[in-house]
């Protein structure tokens, strides 16, 4: 589900794998909250390349990291964002407090 | 306008069921060979309502979720979505976007999704007696 590629006090990298909804959300935030507390890191990033659904929940837990890292001034990074999550990336408003990256668009026609 | 064809679903409020709910509406749906894009937007929207289902309306409990869809002649696809739970005490305040009683960790934006993917949807509650969310689509035809 998701997996740490860097832990560290510069940055934490953790790359998400499946379908991000309320039951999957539940199972990984204290997951990624212990490393947040653990080692305090300037940045998080969120990959979101191996998300294949997200509805507002996965919102919900990208408001719920941000606020978590503000505490102690870092920041939060939303990267490989998939083109068919870009809809709800959108309305919720995030790019007022995350920096995103998206995919190229590779797979539009399928 | 005439009904072709129509389903029914019914399971418990467990929130590993969220999958379930979204994966069977859009299996379902398949036999109208739809674009990808309307069927993750529909998906979308099932995960939502299940999901408000499962964390307001059985918020201390566990109770059955019923599903119903039904496609018309017109390749219109409504979809209800019903729980027996607390209802909801105010359902324009519950509609606004950013507002939430689920607290921090829940974004206020379930209705917003589900009426920005949708063409339709109504919700009707009774406090202490249920919550039903009906919400429409009509799919394109090949080659619109």
């Amino acid at each position: 589900m998701i997996e740490f590629i860097t832990c560290s006090s510069e940055e934490i990298d953790v790359l998400l794998h499946g379908e991000v909804d309320h039951h999957f959300t539940n199972e990984i935030r204290p997951l990624i909250d212990e490393k947040i507390i653990e080692y305090r890191p300037k940045i998080l990033v969120l990959d979101f390349s191996g998300v294949t659904f997200m509805d507002s929940s996965g919102v919900g837990l990208i408001m719920g990291r941000y606020r978590l890292m503000s505490e102690f001034g870092g920041k939060i990074k939303v990267v490989n964002i998939p083109s068919y999550l870009r809809h709800v990336m959108r309305i919720s408003g995030l790019y007022k407090i995350a920096s995103f990256d998206f995919m190229e668009d590779k797979n539009e026609n399928c | 306008m005439k009904t072709v064809n129509s389903m029914n679903l019914k399971f418990l409020s467990r929130s590993v069921n969220e999958a379930f709910a979204r994966t069977a509406v859009s299996g379902f749906l398949l036999s109208l060979d739809p674009l990808l894009e309307e069927l993750n937007d529909v998906k979308t929207a099932v995960s939502e309502a299940v999901t408000n289902a499962i964390v307001h309306g059985y918020k201390n409990s566990i109770g059955y979720i019923y599903i119903s869809v039904s496609v018309k002649e017109d390749r219109r696809v409504t979809i209800k979505i019903k729980d027996k739970g607390c209802g909801i005490p105010d359902i324009e305040k519950a509609m606004e976007p950013l507002f939430t009683t689920g607290g921090e960790e829940r974004s206020g934006l379930g209705f917003s999704v589900m009426d920005s993917v949708m063409d339709k949807i109504k919700v009707t509650s009774k406090e202490g007696s249920y919550t039903t969310v009906t919400m429409e689509r009509r799919f394109s035809s090949k080659g619109e």
